[in-house]
């Protein structure tokens, strides 16, 4: 949904409508509560290493019988291999961080260029990419996610291109349109109309406009990749034993339930709940206050 | 352009997009790994047992060809052969299916029903304290990992409480259920006597069609030949439906492989109760995962339909507050309800592989994770093509369904 009034410039279109965010009622308070969510568990994952309590990956720190439940020493109890669920927990985060930003990151350099370029240009071009996308669309995200992943085998990167793929066709559908219409505004065809080359239309007069869509989708996409992370993690297509991981502990945790271990997966799957939800509530409030048109 | 040019061009698009989404999976399987036998053995097996199997698979020819052997082979309904156990693909997740559909379906009457409750009592008391906690449970909801959510429900009601079952879809202690079947002293009567059937009603139909046409009535000759060549097609399905069951299980066997359904027909309280128990945790898991989108989607729907004039309109005429909200304003928001029942098929579809996999659910998604972890790609192929295909197939039929309740759509 383009503003009718396109402006230039990409922080002309983002700074203002997000400043005093205390005065914008119940979308600001959700783009702030969901950024605060979001850095601390960044920060705390970034400083992992060094306040843990104890190696995240090391087996039999506590002694036999394992799991066990919280106590004085392990403060959210041990699983099945001894390993310290706290250091797990404050460590665990950044695989899934890794992947989440490696995709999205793909999906923004592969859909957006592809986005503005197919349908700017119109034609066959559009036609063709616009069906290859559609088809990806349709696609069952997860299932096609899976099926990539099984091919490319373990690690971040496979992970995050599997990811990536499924995702690229919301960025590329989110551009086409708000393309299609900004290039018919008078603003654009007036700058066509003094002689501007394509490229200058494209980047200076239609990119920025285009922006404030893409950031939104890239922030609820976040919280899908995270989720699709987690998934695939589940399945069995995770990255591994070596790496502390909340999606691989939530795992683990699924054959340890009958003995009653709650902590075991507790704690992880509140770690993915509340960065994912981070995720959710920034794109939520973000969609509200770049699309003014939206608000009630 | 009328309905039937939008369905013609709607499905003639469709097979295109079919095509690359055929396209897509081969790459990514057959194309990607260069050799799917050698990872499925992880270079463990010997030259000769890995050449056996790829002449046995076929996967010895040149690409093109296998492309179009594999295309070939869906036309037929044949997804090839297992790495695993050299079984048909296509029997197995046939047999595999009903569980994945009866998951599908109860999950989503469970999101649509806790969608539409929340969402119409979100948008009536608009801005208040009931209203935020909906629409932050719908957000939360969204966040949930599928898989953390069904955990947490085996832990409190299946291992704490003892409440449900935690996993699988039927008690071992009892039979399974096998829907109706009729031991017939002659068994050809029964099919025979359905194709009778059939025909005959699908030929009363075509004469009154011909008489019609005499009579220059022509869109009444129209729907005639609709509906005639429908009661064939129908009569001849159900006749292939029951031979093939006779064929395969002796006897007229009448099921759907929906095992809530299935007791029903048996005649068999007891087994409807315990399927609906084992049924309960996860469609009630998945369920609430979708329900998010639906209480969003009806909160904003019912928000803008109750400021119109005939909902005012409605009241002023002395109407109850439940019937103008139900009867009126929510039959407006059917239509986006029923879009986009169709356009989170795909979702229900994944969410499905994760839910079959917490609750050891014997579906199609706990199908292709265990073939996974057998590394077995032909059979990974063949299920992600089956997920494929049946999302293409409900996206087309909901956009049809919308078209023909929808007239904007087609202008």
């Amino acid at each position: 949904m383009p503003n009718v009034e396109a402006k230039r410039g990409i922080l002309a279109r983002l700074i203002p409508p997000l400043t005093s965010l205390t005065r914008r009622g119940s979308a600001g308070w959700m783009t702030i509560i969901g950024a605060v969510m979001v850095s601390t568990i960044i920060l705390v994952t970034a400083l992992g290493p060094w306040i843990s309590p104890y190696n995240p990956t090391a087996i039999n720190v506590s002694p036999p019988p394992n799991p066990s439940p919280p106590s004085a020493d392990f403060p959210l109890g041990t699983n099945l291999l001894g390993q310290d669920m706290l250091s797990r927990i404050l460590c665990g985060g950044s695989i899934m961080i890794q992947v989440a930003l490696l995709s999205v990151l793909f999906c923004f350099i592969i859909g957006v260029p592809i986005g503005l370029l197919a349908s700017y240009a119109g034609g066959a071009l559009d036609k063709t990419f616009t069906l290859v996308m559609d088809s990806f669309y349709a696609f069952p995200g997860l299932v096609l996610a899976i099926a990539i992943a099984a091919m490319m085998g373990r690690g971040v990167v496979n992970m995050a291109l599997s990811i990536g793929v499924v995702y690229v066709p919301s960025y590329y559908r989110i551009v086409r349109s708000q393309v299609l219409t900004i290039k018919e505004l008078p603003y654009a065809e007036a700058a066509r109309a003094s002689g501007a080359r394509g490229r200058t239309i494209l980047l200076r007069y239609v990119l920025p406009n285009v922006v404030p869509s893409i950031v939104v989708v890239a922030t609820v996409n976040f919280a899908d990749a995270i989720l699709t992370a987690a998934g695939l993690t589940f399945v069995g297509l995770g990255v591994g034993i070596d790496v502390p991981d909340w999606g691989w502990d939530l795992t683990k945790g699924r054959e340890l339930l009958p003995s009653g271990a709650w902590w075991v997966i507790t704690f992880p799957g509140i770690m993915i709940v509340l960065l994912a939800l981070g995720f959710t509530l920034v794109g939520e409030g973000l969609s509200e206050l770049l699309n003014p048109r939206l608000e009630k | 352009m009328g309905l039937r040019s939008y369905i013609a061009t709607r499905i003639l698009l469709t097979i295109p997009m079919i095509m690359l989404l055929l396209s897509i999976v081969f790459l990514i399987i057959r194309v990607i790994p260069g050799d799917p036998v050698l990872l499925h053995f992880e270079r463990k097996a010997s030259e000769e047992a890995m050449e056996a199997m790829r002449q046995r698979l076929g996967l010895d020819r040149p690409l093109p060809i296998q492309y179009f052997e594999y295309l070939g082979g869906l036309l037929r309904g044949d997804l090839g052969l297992s790495m695993q156990d050299f079984s048909q693909v296509s029997e197995q997740i046939l047999s595999a299916f009903p569980a994945t559909l009866e998951l599908a379906i109860s999950s989503m009457i469970v999101a649509v029903a806790i969608g539409i409750l929340l969402g119409v009592r979100a948008s009536k008391s608009y801005n208040s304290p009931q209203d935020h906690s909906i629409r932050a449970f719908g957000i939360v909801v969204y966040a949930l990992p599928i898989f953390f959510l069904g955990m947490i429900f085996q832990m409190v009601f299946a291992i704490d409480l003892h409440w449900l079952p935690a996993n699988g879809r039927f008690p071992p202690r009892l039979q399974e259920p096998r829907g109706l079947i009729l031991y017939l002293s002659k068994p050809a009567e029964g099919f025979v006597g359905v194709l009778a059937w059939s025909s005959l009603v699908g030929l009363i139909c075509w004469a009154l069609c011909i008489a019609a046409l005499k009579r220059k009535r022509v869109k009444f000759w129209v729907k005639g030949f609709l509906i005639s060549l429908s009661v064939l097609l129908a009569g001849w399905l159900v006749w292939a439906y029951l031979a093939w069951n006779f064929v395969n299980v002796g006897a007229l066997r009448i099921s759907t492989g929906l095992f809530t359904i299935d007791s029903l027909i048996e005649g068999s309280p007891l087994k409807f109760v315990e399927s609906l128990r084992y049924l309960f945790l996860p469609s009630l898991t998945l369920g609430l995962v979708l329900s998010g989108v639906f209480i969003r989607l009806t909160r904003s729907n019912m928000l803008e339909t109750l400021r119109l004039d005939f909902v005012t309109a409605a009241k002023a005429r002395g109407l109850r507050e439940t019937a103008v909200t139900y009867g009126y304003a929510l039959r407006n928001a059917f239509l986006p309800i029923l879009t986009m029942m169709g356009l989170q098929f795909a979702t229900l579809l994944g969410g499905a592989i994760l839910t079959e996999t917490t609750f050891s659910w014997p579906g199609l998604g706990r199908y292709l994770v265990d073939r996974i972890n057998f590394r077995d790609y032909t059979a990974i192929q063949g299920a992600v093509v089956y997920f494929a295909l049946m999302v293409a197939a409900v996206n087309l039929v909901v956009d049809i369904l919308y078209a023909y309740l929808d007239p904007r759509i087609r202008f």
